[in-house]
């Protein structure tokens, strides 16, 4: 019998026991709903080992930073919308940041322009694709290993060593331009991509980053696992690269757009192994008749640095579930 | 650490002993070696010798075209005697390095924060969003439409609408503006990098600290910024100090762009500016002597700045 009273049939024909929900005034109901709410965000923080944050605190940051944000974007969006100028509206003074008459005849000219090359264009982007492809790879390999002894072990030459590296950053570089290229020279490296990888992947700038962010690691796990019988490489691939993600993604970040937009400068000047940026503003450097599609290299250029961005910044934020790792 | 000998005596080591023991440590840890040689080589080879090389030309009189011959301390001398646009360019910089470094560090540092305050997907969002005038190579032309010279800029034209002026302010080319304005870009256009790698950093802190910091009464978002994150951060906080000091006394590239080099009276001199000045006359041995100044001077403000995050590191 009382089973019979607090059972009801829905909307929809099917049979649910009452709860105390359906006695309540909409009013109620909204403030009960907040408070589950509340109490579900504290047991998440709590989850995630973090206290409460405040949701008027949260909504000030997001509109705080959008109007911020919104600043930054200014030149990117600036340079996107170039592009889709006809002639007369790129030529425009004061400039209209929207195009009114938006067009593809920019990229259009492009193409016919890279079509009359003496050397396909497919040519300069594998150049170019390769150079920052391997440049990336090997320098984020080559300065995170330096990174990890030099962080993790003290032995004869490399407190030495690590200031010399750090103090390299501080000299300018205009002036090494010079020495640089009789180093180049010397090594026969003069018009081969590789005057642009090697140099590369010994910058100081990325060990600089990976060891100050190893330097995180707590010595107690890399000596567990050395009494385990684990080598210094092994801990090196197994237990230090992991748990620096964030730091290796993001210097994949600096280093690919360094090397895409790499032109190749003074030590090639071989057409076969020229770079897209130098070709790209050769073809669009002859005269005003050309800028439209100048805008249109530029944002090509931009292209695969904002992939590489997206793909790897995505990922720096999935690796907070690294914990316990670190001191 | 588990691979370093202890030395069983402390007293001090005849040369001989010290040269056994360096030779064992070195056998020792001859992995660590073989990890880090393919950097040093490449590093040495392409770093070290031509910083080196250049160093050595200061204290030459090499001109790109003659064999350099050694001149001892000229340079030097010539630089801090009778240059006269050095000690503008001297006094330019270090403006540059103590107003825009500091800023553009705290401006890196808050930003990062407040993205990390947000969740995955905005965060991501968001940091493309401050990163993004990075990677557009554009970064100044918004700036040049906003401050230019004539009625047309958005700065003049603003300021003309609400009748505040009477004529359009030449921003970039009068000595009152130019450096104020090249420092405003140079803050926002420095904040890419170190951004960057600060979130990184973010990321980088262990959350159990968090947990412990929780119920350690830890209650609000800033006691948790200054009494767990901060503290745990100490080599970011230093790495992102050592890149600033690099970029803000190297400043000038965009003082070339807006202002001219040279710029009117000089008002906009910085050392590099002069550096680019003097070794487009090809005075190479001068230049390669302000370079090391410069240098000098950079390796000074690491010490302090050094001295300035010591709690953190």
């Amino acid at each position: 019998m009382k089973k019979k009273l607090a059972s009801q049939v829905t909307a929809t024909g099917e049979k649910r026991l009452l709860t105390a929900e359906d006695f309540m005034s909409k009013e109620e109901m909204k403030a009960r709903k907040k408070a589950i709410k509340a109490r579900n965000r504290r047991v998440r923080a709590k989850r995630a080992g973090r206290h409460a944050r405040s949701r008027a605190g949260n909504i000030a940051i997001f509109v705080l930073l959008l109007a911020f944000a919104a600043f930054f974007m200014l030149p990117f969006v600036f340079t996107l919308m170039q592009a889709f100028k006809p002639a007369e509206e790129l030529f425009r003074y004061p400039p209209r940041l929207i195009p009114r008459n938006p067009t593809i005849d920019n990229f259009i000219v492009l193409g016919q322009l890279t079509n009359s090359l003496w050397v396909p264009l497919s040519r300069y982007i594998t150049n170019s694709v390769m150079v920052s492809v391997t440049g990336t790879l090997l320098h984020v390999i080559v300065a995170s290993m330096g990174a990890f002894v030099l962080a993790k072990y003290k032995f004869p030459g490399s407190k030495t060593f690590f200031t010399i590296i750090v103090y390299s950053l501080l000299f300018t570089g205009s002036v090494t331009a010079m020495p640089s290229f009789i180093v180049m020279n010397k090594l026969n490296l003069i018009n081969t991509p590789l005057a642009i990888i090697i140099p590369a992947i010994g910058g100081s700038f990325g060990l600089f980053l990976m060891k100050q962010f190893m330097e995180q690691i707590h010595p107690s796990i890399i000596e567990s696992a050395t009494i385990d019988g684990a080598g210094t490489f092994k801990i090196f691939t197994r237990i230090v690269m992991p748990s620096v993600k964030p730091a290796w993604l993001t210097l994949i970040i600096f280093t690919f757009q360094g090397l895409w937009n790499n032109s190749g400068g003074t030590y090639i000047y071989d057409e076969a192994w020229k770079m897209l940026p130098t070709v790209l503003s050769q073809i669009t450097a002859s005269g005003i008749a050309r800028s439209g599609a100048a805008a249109a290299a530029s944002v090509i250029m931009i292209i695969p640095p904002l992939l590489v961005f997206i793909l790897t910044q995505s990922n720096v934020i999935e690796t907070m579930a690294y914990s316990g790792i670190k001191e | 650490m588990t691979t370093e000998v202890k030395m069983p005596v402390k007293r001090k080591l005849t040369p001989k002993e010290y040269v056994k023991l360096q030779g064992t440590l070195i056998g020792r840890n001859w992995d660590k070696y073989v990890m880090l040689a393919p950097f040093f080589i490449i590093f040495t080879i392409f770093t070290v010798i031509p910083v080196a090389a250049a160093i050595v030309l200061s204290f030459t009189n090499y001109n790109m075209v003659q064999t350099p011959g050694f001149v001892g301390f000229d340079n030097y001398i010539r630089l801090l005697l009778s240059d006269t646009i050095f000690p503008k360019a001297i006094k330019n910089t270090l403006v540059f390095a103590v107003i825009t470094g500091p800023l553009s560090y705290f401006a890196c540092l808050m930003l990062a924060w407040f993205v990390n305050e947000l969740g995955p997907k905005l965060r991501t969002l968001m940091t493309l969003m401050f990163y993004a005038p990075s990677i557009s190579g554009s970064l100044y032309m918004i700036w040049s439409l906003i401050f230019s010279g004539d009625m047309y800029g958005w700065a003049n034209g603003l300021l003309m609408s609400w009748g505040l002026i009477d004529e359009p302010i030449l921003w970039l080319s009068d000595p009152q503006y130019n450096l104020t304005i090249i420092m405003v870009v140079q803050v926002w256009a420095s904040l890419g990098t170190g951004f960057l790698a600060f979130v990184a950093g973010f990321q980088n802190v262990d959350t159990s600290l968090y947990e412990a910091g929780a119920v350690d009464g830890v209650s609000n978002r800033w006691q948790e910024l200054l009494h767990i994150t901060l503290p745990s951060m100490g080599p970011q906080l230093l790495f992102g100090a050592v890149m600033q000091i690099a970029s803000s006394f190297a400043a000038g590239d965009i003082c070339v762009a807006f202002a001219g080099n040279p710029s009117t009276d000089y008002s906009a001199a910085t050392i590099l500016t002069h550096i680019y000045d003097v070794s487009g006359r090809y005075e190479m041995g001068y230049a390669c002597a302000i370079s090391t100044v410069l240098f000098v001077l950079m390796i000074f403000a690491n010490v302090g700045v050094r001295k300035v995050l010591q709690k953190y590191l």
